[in-house]
């Protein structure tokens, strides 16, 4: 046993955290691409060129998603089974635009045909914009509650179709993921492209992180103003085994501030998220795009951290019954299982970040329209 | 009550998901290794053509591969979307794996794959040999916690029951890691992927022989096919057996259902070679048998008798009834009875809890079940047959038939004659499906078997389900089906439009298509 058990709760809710944040940092960046596709690209060679500029590295990236999913499976199960059939005809809009890319991304630039390949185009457009936009959502949507409760014997129950989570807080972290995303695209395609392309990649990011950070600053204003919170009033031991339905929950006001009151240090993390997208625009503006890539990165972060934060030691809160809602010491696997996945994560996650890094290192450089057309057999 | 509809929509979608992943997984497994071959040839030998062959087979791995990645997310979500109770009562072990497999070889297999293809100018050769060995040995480990989690289900080891977290919990990762039936089931499972991988080289390389293009190409892919298919075929018959049968309740059943062995017959069993199960009369029509082989393959000895259907269906009734105790007790424990001697009794009769589980379908209480509602619950314990007897017969056959077409092109190649048995490049193109065939019927088998469990004992497939309408999974079914369709169409296009162009494709001015423009009409 490495830890005692509300310890090991604990490291997996940071864990946890850690894999949907680099999901969003590496899989947002070729997400981001993807949106700008159709847009930024004025020609074929200008489009491979940026799809080439994250061809090698965005099927690594989604990895990040598909460990996420796993990790929610091992650590919490009733997360796991409760957000995914509950959020059922989202998800399945969602995994129906993910098909999208791994063929749009390894077929589009095999046949010569126009027709074929600008269908590719918009077909790796949707499936770079639609799951951005439903994770803000989704997101959006666990600051009000979801519709969730149990039986006795634990099997969850849901009430509320897919119309039911498109209110307009959630509406706006949805259009927040996306431009926020789109912003950290760009700086990636002002770090791997030349020229008129790389130029107009710049002004995409002035313009989506202003976006970014206002976007965000009025979910917070919203969340301070008008959102009600949940906090935990009774609640057995959480270093013991907890079943979910023995604690009280209320709504109270401010409730999602109230971690923020208790350890004011903690406010740092939503001021990066304020600033470092602008601090990211001028350094796109002064060609420091290196640097760029870093702080867009970080306000990525800092944004999802933000919400985490905010919202512990809730993971999922119930609006049918705040009682049944699932918490960082109450939605856990069992201290074993937990305990043997951490040792896993210990050996292996050092170990994918360092092949991630050397596969980065070993592509690093621009991509030309000159290098795509020599090589118009072998890339994408 | 659980909605039957529900139940028959979502195992309906995840069976189509299933198997359709399963479309493309084995040439994964098999061509990957392959490509390893065929590059480490390359660096040894240094002969461009070696080169060439990993390069043109790579883009045909390509193709297969983005469906694979893109099947494969569904399954992965899947649980939780359609069985979000099974995800409940399981998550703790089997989550497991499936976070392992995404942490130690989805990761690996995924962010080489990128410098495979778009690494040749950037890498040194031994640093691109080496990615492609990783891809190979990611992919294959990626099968092999997949598989360690499909084991489970199969035969559920190193596993308790929590009465307080109404959920199984792990007691023993190494018991779940060393499962044995996991353990054969990964080695049949991927050793078929390697024998589908060279199955598909061998048939291409054949039409290009037929053909008379890119001979020394062809003829060289049509080597290193024949040898690899030739081992991965022996290992799939000779390794992949049954060894894991005399140890699962469900292997047990699945086992005499494979077999049609209605009553247990005397030590050693006969193996029915050929015959018409009939479920209702519960005996098998016009049976060809072959006295001793069943007994031989399925308990390694002449005098352990198989059990037949109707001994099997004693015992799970008996385990039906301890099993409504069990759920009887669980209720009172949960409604706060939690005295020394509740616990106690609970834990003599907790191993049956699934079998009382399953009278759930019929009666919500469990515990006041009638006796025709027992009985019910028995007949529904044994899969039906004919479809178990079919499929493993189908696969058994396959198998067989791909043995003589390796051994036999195996030979041709060491003789170097492999282009002159046009008969034989004509038997091993038309045999390309056949791995395909044989490896869905092995999943029928598996997984049809294991009915009407999802965990076998302990948790019956319809409590498994997610509270959803019927109406939300055919719809999600309708449009996964219309976008897989759709993407099979144009994987198979693009596949039999590389397929057609060979090496050409590679743009390097040394191939067919490119010389016969050079010299108008000479290949004609
Ligand atoms: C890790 C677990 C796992 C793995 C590796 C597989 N399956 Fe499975 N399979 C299930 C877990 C499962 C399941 C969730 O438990 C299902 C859904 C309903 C059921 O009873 O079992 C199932 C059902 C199911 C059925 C329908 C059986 C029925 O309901 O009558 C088929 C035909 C398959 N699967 C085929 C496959 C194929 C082709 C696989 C290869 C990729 C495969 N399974 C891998
Ligand atoms: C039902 C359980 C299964 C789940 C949840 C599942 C999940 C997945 C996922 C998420 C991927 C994409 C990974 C990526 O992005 O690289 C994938 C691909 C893959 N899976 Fe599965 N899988 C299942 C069954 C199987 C089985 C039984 C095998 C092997 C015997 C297998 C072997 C593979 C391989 C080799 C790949 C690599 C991509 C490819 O096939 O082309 N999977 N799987
Ligand atoms: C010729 C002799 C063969 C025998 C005796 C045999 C035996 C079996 C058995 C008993 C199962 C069921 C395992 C279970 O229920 O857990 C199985 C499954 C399977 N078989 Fe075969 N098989 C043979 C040939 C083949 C061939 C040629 C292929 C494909 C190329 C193949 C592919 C599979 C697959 C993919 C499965 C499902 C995975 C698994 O359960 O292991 N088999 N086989």
């Amino acid at each position: 046993m490495i830890a005692d058990y509300e310890t090991l709760k604990l490291i997996w809710w940071v864990l946890v955290g850690g894999l949907l944040i680099g999901f969003a940092i590496t899989d947002g960046f070729d997400m981001g691409v993807g949106a700008l596709l159709p847009f930024l690209g004025r020609s074929d060679s200008e489009r491979r060129v940026m799809i080439n500029s994250v061809g090698p590295h965005w099927e690594g990236n989604q990895v990040w998603f598909i460990t996420a999913g796993g990790a929610l499976f091992a650590a919490w199960p009733l997360v796991y089974a409760s957000a995914f059939s509950g959020l059922y005809t989202a998800l399945v809009i969602t995994l129906l635009a993910l098909f999208l890319r791994p063929v749009g991304f390894d077929y589009r630039s095999k046949m010569d045909s126009t027709r074929w390949r600008s269908n590719w185009d918009w077909a790796l457009f949707a499936g770079s914009v639609v799951p951005p936009i439903i994770f803000g959502v989704a997101f959006g949507n666990l600051f009000l509650g979801l519709p969730f409760a149990f039986d006795e014997f634990l099997r969850p129950r849901y009430e509320g179709g897919l119309f039911g989570l498109l209110t307009p807080f959630p509406l706006l972290c949805g259009v927040l993921s996306l431009t926020m995303l789109v912003m950290h695209g760009s700086v990636w395609l002002s770090l791997k492209t030349e020229g008129a392309l790389r130029q107009r990649s710049g002004r995409v990011t002035v313009l989506t992180a202003a976006l970014t950070a206002m976007l965000f600053g009025i979910g917070g204003l919203w969340i301070v103003l008008g959102i009600d919170g949940y906090a935990v009033l009774a609640m057995p031991d959480p270093n013991g085994v907890i079943n979910p339905l023995a604690k009280s929950v209320r709504m109270v006001e401010g409730g999602w501030l109230q971690n923020f009151a208790h350890m004011p240090a903690l406010v740092t993390v939503p001021l990066l998220g304020l600033v470092l997208p602008f601090v990211t625009a001028l350094l796109v503006v002064k060609r420091h795009e290196g640097l760029a890539f870093i702080t867009s990165s970080v306000a990525v972060a800092s944004i999802i951290a933000t919400a985490g934060i905010g919202l512990f030691p809730f993971v999922m809160p119930s609006s049918l019954n705040p009682d049944h809602s699932l918490t960082v010491w109450d939605a856990t696997s069992s201290a074993l299982t937990l305990n043997i996945m951490l040792m896993v994560a210990c050996v292996f996650v050092p170990l994918v970040l360092g092949y991630t890094v050397w596969s980065y290192a070993r592509m690093w450089g621009r991509i030309s329209t000159d290098h795509i057309e020599q090589h118009s057999h072998s890339l994408y | 009550m659980i909605d039957a509809d529900l139940v028959e929509v979502s195992r309906l979608q995840f069976a189509l998901t299933a198997l359709f992943h399963f479309i493309f997984v084995p040439l994964t497994l098999g061509l990957s290794f392959l490509l390893a071959i065929m590059e480490s040839a390359y660096v040894l030998t240094q002969k461009i053509i070696y080169r060439d062959m990993t390069k043109f087979w790579g883009k045909l791995f390509g193709i297969n591969f983005a469906l694979g990645v893109t099947t494969g997310i569904t399954l992965e979500f899947q649980f939780g979307t359609n069985w979000a109770y099974y995800s409940h009562y399981v998550g703790d072990i089997f989550g497991v794996p499936l976070a392992i497999e995404g942490l130690m070889a989805f990761f690996l297999e995924s962010t080489l794959i990128g410098l495979f293809f778009f690494g040749w100018e950037r890498l040194s050769q031994r640093q691109h040999l080496a990615v492609t060995w990783l891809v190979a040995l990611g992919s294959n480990l990626s099968a092999l916690w997949i598989l360690i989690a499909n084991g489970w289900m199969q035969n559920p080891v190193g596993a308790e029951f929590n009465y307080q977290t109404m959920r199984m919990e792990m007691t023993s990762f190494s018991e779940l890691f060393f499962n044995p039936v996991a353990q054969v089931k990964f080695v049949h499972t991927v050793a078929s992927g390697y024998v589908t991988g060279a199955m598909f080289v061998l048939g291409v390389s054949s039409y290009y022989l037929l053909r008379h293009r890119d001979v020394p190409f062809a003829r060289r892919s049509f080597a290193i096919a024949a040898s690899f298919g030739t081992a991965s075929i022996l290992s799939v018959i000779v390794l992949g057996d049954e060894s894991g049968y005399h140890l699962g309740d469900v292997q047990q059943v699945k086992l005499a259902a494979i077999e049609a062995e209605w009553e247990t017959h005397p030590a050693p069993a006969a193996f029915t070679l050929i015959g018409w199960p009939d479920d209702a009369q519960q005996k098998t029509h016009f049976a060809i048998k072959i006295p001793y082989v069943l007994g031989i393959i399925a308990t390694r000895s002449f005098d352990e008798p198989v059990l037949g259907i109707a001994d099997l269906k004693k015992i799970n009734e008996q385990r039906i009834r301890e099993g409504m105790v069990a759920y009887g007790l669980l209720q009172q424990l949960r409604n706060g009875d939690e005295s020394e001697q509740t616990r106690a009794a609970f834990e003599q009769v907790k191993a049956h809890l699934g079998y009382g589980l399953l009278l759930k379908k019929t009666n919500p209480d469990v515990v006041d079940a009638s006796e025709a509602q027992i009985q019910a619950a028995v007949d529904r314990t044994i899969p039906k047959v004919w479809p178990l007897f079919w499929s493993f017969r189908v696969m058994v056959g396959a198998g067989i038939f791909m043995l003589g077409v390796f051994v036999l092109a195996f030979w041709q190649s060491t003789q170097h004659r492999t282009a002159e048995k046009k008969w034989l490049l004509r038997v091993a193109m038309y045999s390309i499906p056949l791995p395909w065939i044989a490896a869905e019927c092995g999943w029928i088998v598996a997984e049809y078997g294991r009915q009407p469990w999802t965990i076998g004992g302990i948790l019956p497939t319809d409590l498994s389900v997610s509270n959803l309408s019927a109406g939300d999974v055919w719809s999600s079914l309708i449009a996964i089906v219309l976008f897989y369709s759709a993407l099979f169409i144009i994987e198979m296009y693009l596949m039999i439009h590389f397929v057609r162009k060979g090496p050409s494709s590679l743009g390097t001015g040394r191939y067919h298509f490119e010389q016969a423009t050079v010299t108008t009409g000479a290949h004609a």
